[in-house]
């Protein structure tokens, strides 16, 4: 019995200890009526060695293609010594450290998972995580209304160029709480917000600003400007952004005069495989004073009773199992594991690590760009970028990226389901992981494809 | 246990140390990002070698209790052995370094084997259809109660305004309600610990929008009444919610699609094993009846005509909830429970239900006989049961707690304790199938040990643990004095530097 290591003895004995004289006995309360029937939709069991070769099979199916899409989801170099440390059983199989003496390790490692990411940040305080950056900017959305007391109409002003998927996601989310988010247009030429475009919001009743750095088509936006904008009359700030990109790019604490009132984004390019989606881990952090309206576990340093510091999860009043229906978020499990693995990460990283990282990223993108101008292909907007463009395929977009993809090399995303108004355009990126050589496969595969499609 | 005082990383630190293995060449050129958006000062990161690194983080993972490491008889949260296998097949680079928007056509691997999963979770439960895209119970539970919610909504029945929840509920079932626009109406457990179906009458009406139960329930016993239930919350209207955080007592025996459940969600980091690790990642799958299958949360996998995998989105389901992760939810833990799922197979599924009932029945029977009260002394077990220490707290002093933080000193972790709430100085022990008769005698050993010893020696039990890296903590205190990000200076000032 596969993970069961009951004898017949042990069943003989233990049924003779309750008094019974079955197992079956033990279900004796479920009326009879209401027994499963066979599951014949389940195949029998695999042992290891059967199961391993299927999930071989499956894998390489696949292929390992070269892979320029980010759109959300970014590869990086991982060391080795990241995931295994954080599948060492004693990480890998833990639960929720609610009994803190028990727990030292995983509260100790969230502590300073949550010192670092503040210092990223540049933020005073941190949750333990999110589920992804998506959910956890509807999380930012419901806490900023919860902050703003004095607005009264649930409208949150989002960019365009967000994620379109966050913006999907946080509607599913807060939609049911009367909350509206508004899009703001982004500059036809240079793909940032135009914070001129604000002036049209001037009088009205906005419970929160989001700015996205870099948005969703890698480019930066005037951050400070339009943190003022948002400042000058106290609508709370929403910073979503990339955390490696922190490493060279001015932090949300240090936005406009104030800096951003909440901070959260993905937290996978931090030591996460791209993974086919997860799991990913988001990261939330804030001001102090508004720590009380975090959703999600924190955890906090103190003493125990010989005075010697410690760790435990603190401010547990805010939260589902104590609050119950008063609570800030019905959020109970994290992504703690993921969490684990990117406090190694950045550990190894260090400063120098991660900045040399942002710093090969910004110089593959541009230098991606160059080699497209020898193609005559060019990036669609004219706004400083960090390490994703937006480049205009044309017409025959579609049928590119397939060729290039039968030809494994996934050139980018296609962005005209989600912008109809960016037809042909797709959205590529180059992180440090990608090589001259990479760079010249994109371009030969990118010639061949359209060769395949010029008219004979 | 590790007790040697590890010191936090940042204080292993030194200037001008790194890990440079770990760094990628520094890019000829300048850096083009304008001076006005450039950060001005570095973060502030650790800076250290990459042994000071690996040393440090295997030291903290020696502070810490482990399935791999220890009993963890933790009530509804279903701690079983984690197989090996589940994580290295999951983690085969094919899965890592697949792209989540890569073509369809180049995931065909990864795709089967999450509809071969939904399949399979489809089946276990009775559900007509099923969505993996949540990413944990609680998110899961969202889904659930936001389908009910769009279901009342398209039928232009926008009345229903309550959610009814039993009150020996989680805390996550009254929390996700409000999060879905609806009000929490609580309704009352019999002595006996079923739902007192006189209050649910009572309850129920033209605004009840549905009810969220947990069956077996988190008194570890199964709501004999559950077609009374369904009949009295269906005959008003509303809709019924399976909670699964207890679906590992009953699986392969009862289905809640037979029982009459409209929707549930899975934690697919309980029932199928998946690790917990420290607090997630989990993954929260749900399922739904016939009525609600246009309003599942999408991507869901679909298998086309020609026999090729595709995920479906907004487009091919204009009345789902929506989406409720960037991509697809935590595919890596989905892999996980599949190769859990077809390691144990059809026998293996009901076997689950049958040796987690048999242990929790054998350690409440052991239990019961060395002296301790049980909740529900009338009632079978399901996976997991209570014990109630509401006459020893009033003879010596002993609660729930000192048992918990004793058992610590013994090598073993704590059951769950005070939860639910409505059962006073409560354990609730769920031992699960993976463990042998061995470490339950071991375990049961423990309690006994700790019941005499709260005769003649309460006081060392009140200063438990006292064999772990730390004693009991002030967590008013924590609380009070938030500290919950490092400041080299303050820490400096607290040690009168």
């Amino acid at each position: 019995m596969p993970f069961i290591p009951h004898t017949e003895d042990d069943i003989r004995g233990m049924l003779e200890r309750i008094g019974v004289a079955t197992i079956d006995d033990l279900f004796d309360e479920i009326p009879r009526d209401l027994r499963a029937p066979p599951l014949h939709g389940i195949p029998e069991g695999l042992c290891e060695m059967e199961i391993t070769r299927l999930m071989h099979e499956r894998a390489a199916r696949d292929g390992l293609p070269l892979n320029f899409i980010g759109a959300g989801a970014y590869e990086h170099h991982i060391p080795a010594a990241v995931w295994q440390i954080a599948t060492r059983g004693e990480f890998y199989s833990a639960y929720t450290p609610y009994q803190a003496e028990a727990s030292q390790g995983t509260l100790q490692l969230i502590y300073e998972y949550q010192t670092m990411i503040s210092r990223l940040t540049g933020m005073e305080v941190s949750n333990a995580s999110l589920y992804d950056g998506a959910s956890a900017l509807a999380e930012a959305v419901l806490m900023a209304v919860r902050i703003n007391r004095r607005s009264k109409s649930g409208r949150i002003l989002v960019p365009g160029a967000l994620h379109p998927a966050y913006r999907a996601v946080t509607r599913s989310i807060v939609h049911n709480q009367s909350i509206e988010l508004v899009e703001l247009p982004w500059d036809e030429r240079l793909g940032s917000l135009d914070p001129g475009s604000l002036a049209a919001f001037e009088d009205q009743d906005i419970a929160a600003l989001v700015i996205a750095q870099p948005n969703f088509f890698g480019v930066l936006e005037d951050v400070d400007a339009l943190t003022r904008w948002a400042e000058s009359r106290a609508i709370p700030v929403i910073a979503v952004v990339n955390p490696v990109s922190l490493a060279l790019l001015k932090p949300p604490g240090e936005w406009g005069d104030r800096g951003a009132d909440i901070v959260v984004g993905e937290g996978q390019p931090l030591g996460a495989p791209v993974s086919s989606g997860g799991p990913y881990f988001g990261f939330m952090t804030s001001r102090r004073e508004h720590i009380r309206q975090m959703p999600g576990r924190i955890v906090g340093r103190t003493e125990d009773a010989d005075g010697r510091s410690g760790f435990v999860l603190t401010l547990q009043a805010r939260e589902q199992h104590i609050r119950r229906s008063k609570a800030t978020s019905n959020i109970c499990t994290n992504q703690g594991l993921v969490v684990t693995a990117s406090t190694i990460h950045m550990a190894l990283l260090g400063d120098q690590g991660l900045t040399r990282v942002a710093e090969a990223c910004w110089a593959n993108t541009h230098a991606l760009r160059e080699r497209l101008a020898e193609a005559g292909v060019r990036p669609r907007f004219e706004g400083d970028h960090f390490h994703e463009m937006v480049f205009d395929f044309g017409a025959d977009a579609e049928g590119i990226l397939e060729r290039m993809a039968a030809d494994g090399v996934l050139a980018g995303h296609a962005l005209h389901a989600e912008y109809p108004q960016l037809p042909g355009c797709v959205l590529s990126c180059a992180t440090e992981t990608k090589s001259a050589d990479d760079l010249d496969r994109f371009l030969q595969s990118l010639q061949k494809a359209r060769a395949v499609a010029a008219p004979a | 246990m590790n007790l040697q005082e590890p010191g936090l990383i940042f204080e292993h630190s030194r200037e001008g140390r790194s890990a440079t293995a770990q760094m990628p060449r520094r890019p000829g050129g300048t850096i083009g990002i304008p001076e006005a958006l450039r950060r001005r000062s570095a973060p502030g990161l650790p800076s250290a070698s990459e042994l000071d690194v690996v040393r440090h983080y295997t030291r903290l993972s020696q502070r810490n209790f482990s399935i791999d490491t220890q009993f963890y008889p933790l009530g509804s949260c279903t701690m079983k052995y984690n197989p090996r296998a589940c994580n290295s097949l999951a983690m085969l680079p094919g899965f890592l370094h697949r792209h989540p928007l890569a073509p369809a056509r180049y995931s065909q691997g990864f795709l089967q084997t999450l509809h071969e999963l939904q399949e399979m979770l489809r089946e276990v439960t009775g559900m007509s259809g099923v969505s993996l895209t949540p990413m944990a119970g609680a998110q899961g539970e969202f889904a659930g109660v936001a389908m009910i919610r769009a279901y009342h909504d398209a039928r232009g029945d926008r009345e229903r305004s309550e959610i009814i929840v039993p009150d020996a509920a989680h805390g996550t079932n009254p929390a996700t309600a409000i999060m879905c626009g609806y009000q929490v109406r609580e309704i009352p457990t019999d002595a006996s610990g079923d739902v007192d179906l006189e209050a649910l009458r009572a309850a129920v009406g033209p605004q009840t929008a549905g009810i969220m139960l947990t069956n077996p329930s988190t008194l570890g016993v199964f709501e004999r009444r559950i077609r009374e239930i369904a009949g009295i919350v269906h005959e008003a209207g509303g809709l019924l919610y399976y909670d699964g955080a207890n679906l590992n007592a009953i699986l392969g025996k009862v289905r809640p699609g037979d029982m009459g459940f409209d929707v549930i969600h899975m934690n697919l980091h309980k029932t199928f094993s998946t690790p917990h690790g420290g607090g997630g990642p989990g993954a929260g799958a749900v399922g739904v009846s016939q009525r609600l299958l246009p309003f599942l949360p999408v991507p869901v996998v679909e298998r086309t005509d020609d026999g090729l995998y595709r995920l479906a989105t907004e487009v091919d389901r204009p009345q789902t909830i929506g989406r409720l992760s960037a991509f697809a939810g935590n595919a890596g833990v989905l892999l996980r429970a599949y190769v859990y799922m077809r390691m144990l197979g059809r026998e293996g599924m009901t076997r689950v239900a049958e040796f987690s009932t048999l242990n929790a029945n054998y350690v409440m029977a052991e239990l019961r006989r060395a002296g301790f009260d049980l909740a529900f002394p009338e009632r079978r077990a399901t996976h997991e049961f209570i014990v109630t220490l509401k006459h020893p707290s009033r003879e010596t002093g002993l609660t729930a707690m000192d048992v918990a933080k004793r058992l610590l000193d013994h090598g073993y972790h704590a059951p769950t304790t005070y939860f639910p709430l409505l059962v006073p100085e409560c354990l609730l022990i769920e031992p699960t199938e993976t463990e042998s008769r061995q470490t339950l005698d071991g375990f049961v050993a423990a309690m006994v040990a700790i019941l005499e010893e709260s005769g003649r020696d309460i006081e060392t039990i009140k200063g438990a643990p006292h064999r772990l890296p730390n004693r009991r903590f002030n967590e008013v205190a924590a609380a009070k004095r938030l500290d919950v990000v490092y400041h080299p200076e303050a820490a400096e000032t607290a040690a009168g530097l």
